[in-house]
């Protein structure tokens, strides 16, 4: 099914905004930017090793000063007011610090792991929800991630990137909508198709830090 | 089961409205607990968090408060009891994210609700109810239809209905008003977790009449 068919939804009262979307697309058709963009990505990602590893206060400081912003900017997005926003994203910023000791560069990017931090901070200060997690995938006897495998999902992302950048606005505005909590989950329904690439190279990895014991489960 | 391959995927709108956090609490149990059980779903639902990752990233930062961060460096410095890690798989039969709600599963108050299936309803908040259902081997929920969504995930034994064979860590997602009447294999007991959005519709005139009392 192509892209368009699979979009092909009309949601009612959608604004077709999709802003953020479209400026990624226009900064991805800009070579310089875009490697600007990898090298940001990077220094995230070791800033929050490094304070999982060394409790760095410096590496927190430059991370804060690129995600307290647009944590505060999703909160607003999803309905807090600035008061709360500023204080729901300070709350998240000091889980990121004690959490950061649990953050897996083979497994997620900086922003996709803050993300989700901000959402569950999101869930709980704004809409009062609880949203239960799955457990935690046990390590394998090599504790090391497979630098080949964190590579791989690494182009994963980027594909998926490029993919949501190439979007026609009106979809890519709809899931904004969604990540922001202006759709049901009934008009998530209709949203079917998401190019999210090839998932292959993290089940694979999953499956190498598997412990023995669950091979019981399977059969 | 294996944990490699989904037979039934788990629809990609599910997972993206529980990775936005729009799913009512009664679906987020059920799918964080499939995707305990099944690394294809889990890989899946990572892709959609990064979704929300590359939108965190690409969206107009809002200026800050003028102490904002030595703020924050303040209350890391006094938050007494940091946040505890998620629980590690452990292989047993409820995922963790289950036990945490229901406890072991040999804490389950159980209540017949006739025909070989015992239920026991768990507390959730929002839309929709969550229960544990317990189906002796080779007996058949009562034909039935529902309302909106239903989500079932096999923890022990497997069922079949006409959309197939479901065993541990399937998950069986259902979205229309047709009805079916899953049949537990024979072997052992099979046990369920189920959300569903609103109440079950019993086709045949005594579970019907049943409905009532056994709370379904």
């Amino acid at each position: 099914m192509s892209l368009e068919a699979a979009y092909a939804v009309e949601v009612p009262s959608a604004p077709l905004s999709g802003q953020a979307l479209s400026r990624m697309a226009a900064n991805e058709r800009h070579g310089a930017l875009n490697a600007k963009r990898r090298s940001t990505v990077d220094r995230n990602s070791e800033a929050l090793v490094r304070i999982g590893k060394q409790r760095d206060r410096e590496a927190f400081a430059q991370l804060f000063s690129h995600f307290a912003p647009r944590v505060k900017a999703y909160l607003i997005r999803s309905g807090a007011s600035e008061a709360l926003a500023e204080d729901s994203m300070q709350e998240a910023m000091v889980t990121v610090w004690h959490k950061a000791s649990l953050f897996d560069p083979s497994r997620a990017s900086a922003a996709t792991w803050i993300f989700t931090i901000a959402r569950n901070k999101q869930l709980d200060a704004v809409r009062k929800l609880s949203r239960p997690e799955p457990e935690a995938l046990p390590w394998g006897p090599s504790e090391a991630p497979d630098p080949a495998r964190e590579v791989e999902i690494a182009q994963d992302r980027e594909r998926l990137r490029e993919a949501l950048g190439n979007l026609p606005d009106r979809q890519r505005a709809l899931i904004e909508k969604a990540y922001y909590g202006d759709l049901s989950h009934r008009e998530i329904g209709q949203l079917t198709g998401l190019p999210l690439g090839t998932v292959k190279s993290r089940i694979r990895l999953a499956l190498s830090r598997l412990r023995h014991d669950l091979k019981a489960d399977t059969t | 089961m294996s944990t490699t391959t989904a037979q039934h995927p788990i629809p990609d709108h599910v997972l993206l409205a529980y990775s936005a956090g729009l799913l009512p609490e009664a679906f987020s149990l059920v799918t964080a607990c499939h995707l305990s059980l099944c690394e294809e779903a889990r890989a899946a639902a990572e892709s959609f968090d990064d979704v929300g990752g590359i939108l965190l990233e690409g969206i107009e930062p809002v200026a800050v408060g003028d102490r904002s961060l030595s703020q924050t460096l303040a209350r890391i410095g006094t938050e007494a009891t940091p946040p505890e890690p998620r629980a590690v798989a452990t292989g047993g039969l409820f995922p963790a994210p289950l036990r945490a709600i229901a406890g072991d599963p040999d804490d389950v108050p159980w209540r017949p609700v006739g025909g070989g299936v015992k239920q026991a309803l768990l507390p959730c908040a929002g839309e929709g109810s969550v229960r544990l259902l317990h189906i002796e081997p080779g007996t058949s929920v009562p034909s039935h239809g529902h309302q909106g969504m239903e989500m079932t995930l096999v923890l022990q034994g497997a069922f079949s209905d006409k959309h197939g064979r479901f065993a541990r860590g399937d998950l069986e997602y259902r979205d229309e008003p047709e009805s079916h009447a899953p049949m537990a294999e024979r072997g052992e007991a099979c046990i369920c977790l189920a959300a569903t959005e609103a109440p079950l519709r019993f086709d045949g005139i005594v579970p019907r009449l049943l409905q009532p009392f056994i709370r379904v």
